[in-house]
């Protein structure tokens, strides 16, 4: 089996793609500030939300539903990234690769039917 | 070359790790931790496990910390409810922490060094890390599955409120 051969230099675009990235992010964010003349008054610097005064504190506690939806997702999610090293060697493996992957997802499905009938994702 | 890289990533993984605990705010905390799993994955990028780095970059920086945030704003962090920790529990914090810092220096010390991965090793490549995965160690895989049910069903069977009502009988 013969591979690319591959070695850490080969990310130092990606590294430069970063560095520029957050550069500019950080030197704009930097000197708009140092740069743009301020003003500051009580009414300005007041919390806006959308013309209506605001009311109570930000920080109340919401609804669990999100936080189900959110792990849901990462549990999915890990799902899919185990398909990228499968997706890569699907034809080296043939059909037993094939079948592995259809009883990983298979019993995932279980979890996903599980889950529809369960109604967890229904909002009222 | 990659000594260089590896000081900087090790800095910065050392320093924003550092400002994960010392911020004062918890939302800042967050994004020092998201910082910090960017460094890590660049160490796993060094070790040329780029599986590994992709990995982490979607999964922990991108989908762990949605959940840290969401921790975050569920524990309802006022300034002014927050509870007054008293010195009897700061002086057993501190002991409890000494004494896990203890036993993993001397762990550290006492363990087997490891033998240097150098970066030419091709086997964190995705390809390879595939044919190990899905050859060699099927079974973990695939029991990796019913780990994930688990974990669904348990999210759903603690989050999920049960409607008395319409329980079918």
């Amino acid at each position: 089996m013969i591979l690319l051969n591959s070695t850490p230099a080969d990310y130092l675009p990606i590294v430069m793609m970063f560095v520029v990235a957050m550069g500019f992010v950080v030197t704009t964010i930097f000197f708009t500030h140092k740069l743009g003349p301020k003003r500051d008054s009580k009414i300005k610097l007041d919390v806006f939300e959308c013309g209506i005064e605001s009311v109570d504190n930000a920080r109340l506690p919401f609804n669990i539903k999100y936080f189900l939806v959110a792990i849901l997702f990462v549990l999915f999610d890990v799902e899919v990234i185990f398909m990228y090293p499968w997706a890569v060697n699907f034809k080296d493996m043939g059909w037993f690769g094939f079948v592995e992957m259809l009883v990983f997802l298979g019993t995932l499905l279980v979890g996903f039917y599980y889950i529809i009938k369960k109604g967890a994702l229904k909002w009222q | 070359m990659s000594q260089i890289a590896f000081y900087i990533l090790s800095f910065l993984s050392v320093v924003s790790a550092l400002l994960v605990i010392f911020s004062k705010k918890p939302v800042h905390s967050v994004l020092y931790l998201v910082f910090c799993f960017f460094t890590i994955a660049g160490h796993y990028v060094l070790l040329n496990a780029q599986f590994l780095a992709a990995v982490h970059i979607i999964v922990y920086a991108g989908a762990i910390m949605v959940l840290f945030l969401f921790v975050v704003m569920l524990l309802n962090l006022n300034a002014d409810i927050e509870p007054h920790k008293d010195n009897v529990l700061k002086v057993s914090a501190v002991v409890a922490g000494g004494c896990l810092m203890l036993i993993m220096t001397s762990v550290m010390k006492t363990a087997d060094t490891m033998p240097i991965i150098d970066s030419t090793n091709q086997i964190g490549v995705v390809k390879n890390l595939g044919l190990a995965l899905y050859q060699t160690y099927m079974l973990p895989f695939e029991l990796l599955s019913v780990l994930l049910l688990s974990a669904m069903v348990g999210s759903v069977l603690i989050a999920k409120k049960e409607d008395i009502e319409n329980l079918p009988q």
